[in-house]
């Protein structure tokens, strides 16, 4: 009933925000973006969309380009030229946690865990907007938070049963799994009110029966209406969950198209296996 | 004997107050601050030269003010500097407060310092009150700063602070907004410090250079990690045990023959040192470990429910 609930309250956020937007922009598009490392290129003008409401796969050869996009979405790294529009809005360069107040949210590919938050207090801190943690909220606020902490409760409740952590819940985040660790991660973008989930390659490290659980999941999310991106070098998960795939190669976008497509392309075989192009 | 106790009590609270400061900048929020005394310094000559001419209660403000206003200004460092960098930082600050204190003659009397620093309430203070007076002031002190430091622990503030200090990438990504909660959590603790200053001026009614050491840097580090990071009870603890060892200890050469003052005062640092190595192996979390917000504070096991 809980989780019902939960998710109820999410969809009903996603579907508002759905509702408003009548411009026929892209969800997310990316234009000649470029951000270099000294003298490498790890973006030299990337241009590439992702659509509303389907999952596209970020695929390509190590060095591509991946992470670093994935880093200049969530404001992790800052480029150089180029643009970034969500749903038409210029967000090209924002920091990191206003790109996250935007529902633009993201794992990380070496989970990045709060080690001494508790499972539940990773959870209880993802919710955006929260009153109490401003220095004025937090001291003559304590009744308005506290209802918002309840709220929130519920929620990191109904995920914790979702992902199957909720034995878990008072344990430092430091002391799980490698894959509870991405399931606590995934569970913490849901919390954050997200649009665009950026996932850097869940699948990395993952035992069989949780990465059929990562599946699943993306897969009930997306039919909620929310949109993903992820980064992946399993192509058996890209093609079990992605509905269009960008090939990168170079810090270039080479060829998209879905799956199939993409992986027939002669220019994608070649930049796999380092033929000159 | 019985003024003997009030000094070592204010001490301990002083200590406290240095401490809960730390707690929240180092404890809380991760930001290493190695000019502690400096700040103490800073609050105390503030309130010195402010309280004759606006009185006590103003000056007492003003010194925290100033002190969050610098602190404020230092952390906004941390947008340029990797977090280690700021200790640095924070050691050069120290630094550049006691040249200036000793060289601004006309303004801090220079090595000479300041005397007669107005204590509060003196006008209404009963002739052989005063220090019953400074006892009650600096032990209210310390509990409206326990209690306020303590509300922002246990909120949504402090978690995010606590995400910040465990990885500011990620509490980044989960939007948190990493330089203002840190410049807040700094500002707040040298206000704190500040206020601490201002106590060890109104105790001894004199001040200067020599009195502000880094030791109160040092002492206030082994109060927080000897108490437990990020819990405040466990802070004032480690505070008071500290200080009870260093003032306990002075009388060991009546007990222990052979051993003359100057020793005594090596071996007594040496103690608390060696308690503080044992307690982190024994006990690495510290002797209270910081508050966490429970599963069962929302859903109480079925259990308790009846």
């Amino acid at each position: 009933m809980h989780i019902k609930k939960a998710f109820a309250q999410q969809r009903g956020t996603i579907a508002l925000r759905r509702g408003d937007d009548v411009n026929p922009s892209p969800f997310l598009q990316v234009k000649g973006l470029t951000r270099r490392y000294g003298g490498v290129a790890a973006l030299d003008g990337v241009t590439l969309d992702l659509a509303r409401g389907q999952v596209t796969g970020l695929i390509g050869p190590n060095g591509a380009g991946k992470t670093t996009l994935l880093n200049a979405l969530t404001g992790l790294a800052r480029p150089e030229s180029g643009t970034v529009l969500l749903e038409g809005e210029n967000v090209t360069g924002m920091p990191a946690h206003v790109m996250a107040g935007k529902g633009v949210v993201r794992s990380f590919q070496i989970v990045r865990e709060l080690a001494s938050l508790t499972v539940f207090e990773t959870l209880l801190a993802a919710p955006p907007a929260q009153s109490g943690e401003t220095v004025a909220g937090a001291l003559f606020g304590r009744r308005k938070w506290w209802a918002q902490e309840r709220a929130n409760a519920d929620l990191a409740r109904a995920l914790l049963e979702r992902v199957g952590l909720v034995k878990l819940a008072d344990q430092p985040s430091a002391m799980l799994s490698g894959g509870q660790k991405k399931l606590l991660e995934m569970a913490r973008a849901l919390l954050m009110k997200p649009r665009l989930i950026l996932l850097d390659e869940p699948g990395a490290g993952v035992s069989p029966p949780l990465r059929l659980e990562i599946v699943r999941l993306v897969r009930e999310l997306k039919a909620e209406g929310l949109s993903f991106g992820i980064v992946e070098h399993d192509m058996h998960l890209v093609e079990e969950v992605c509905d269009h795939v960008h090939v990168l190669a170079q810090g270039r976008a080479l060829v998209s198209g879905t799956f199939a497509e993409a992986t027939a392309d002669p220019r994608v075989v070649s930049a796999y296996l380092g033929v000159a192009a | 004997m019985i003024s003997y106790l009030v000094t070592v009590v204010i001490l301990v609270a002083i200590a406290a107050l240095v401490g809960l400061a730390l707690n929240l900048q180092w404890g809380l929020a991760g930001l290493v601050n190695f000019g502690v005394a400096g700040f103490v310094a800073l609050g105390a000559y503030t309130l010195a030269i402010s309280a004759p001419h606006v009185g006590w209660l103003a000056g007492l403000a003003l010194s925290a003010a100033v002190c969050a206003g610098l602190s404020m200004l230092l952390s906004l460092l941390t947008i340029r500097l990797e977090e280690n960098y700021l200790a640095i930082v924070t050691i050069g600050f120290a630094e550049i407060v006691r040249i200036l204190l000793l060289n601004l003659g006309d303004l801090t009397g220079g090595a000479l310092g300041i005397a007669d620093i107005p204590r509060p309430f003196a006008g209404v203070t009963p002739a052989g009150w005063g220090d019953a007076v400074i006892l009650a002031f600096a032990l209210g002190l310390v509990v409206i700063v326990f209690a306020f430091s303590e509300a922002l622990v246990r909120s949504p503030f402090g978690r995010a602070l606590r995400a910040v200090r465990d990885d500011a990438t990620a509490a980044a990504a989960l939007g948190k907004p990493v330089l203002a909660l840190r410049v807040r959590a700094f500002a707040i603790g040298g206000a704190i410090m500040g206020l601490a200053g201002a106590l060890h001026a109104f105790f001894l009614t004199y001040i200067d250079p020599s009195q502000f050491t880094p030791i109160i840097t040092a002492y206030a580090f082994m109060a927080v990690i000897a108490g437990g990071r990020g819990s405040n009870l466990g802070l004032v603890l480690g505070a008071g045990s500290i200080m009870l060892i260093l003032e306990a200890t002075r009388f060991l050469k009546d007990v222990i023959p052979g051993v003359d003052g100057v020793q005594l005062s090596a071996l007594r640092l040496g103690m608390i040192g060696v308690g503080i190595v044992l307690l982190l192996i024994l006990r690495p979390e510290g002797l209270v470990s910081e508050p966490k917000r429970r599963f069962a504070d929302f859903f109480p096991p079925e259990s308790e429910k009846a």
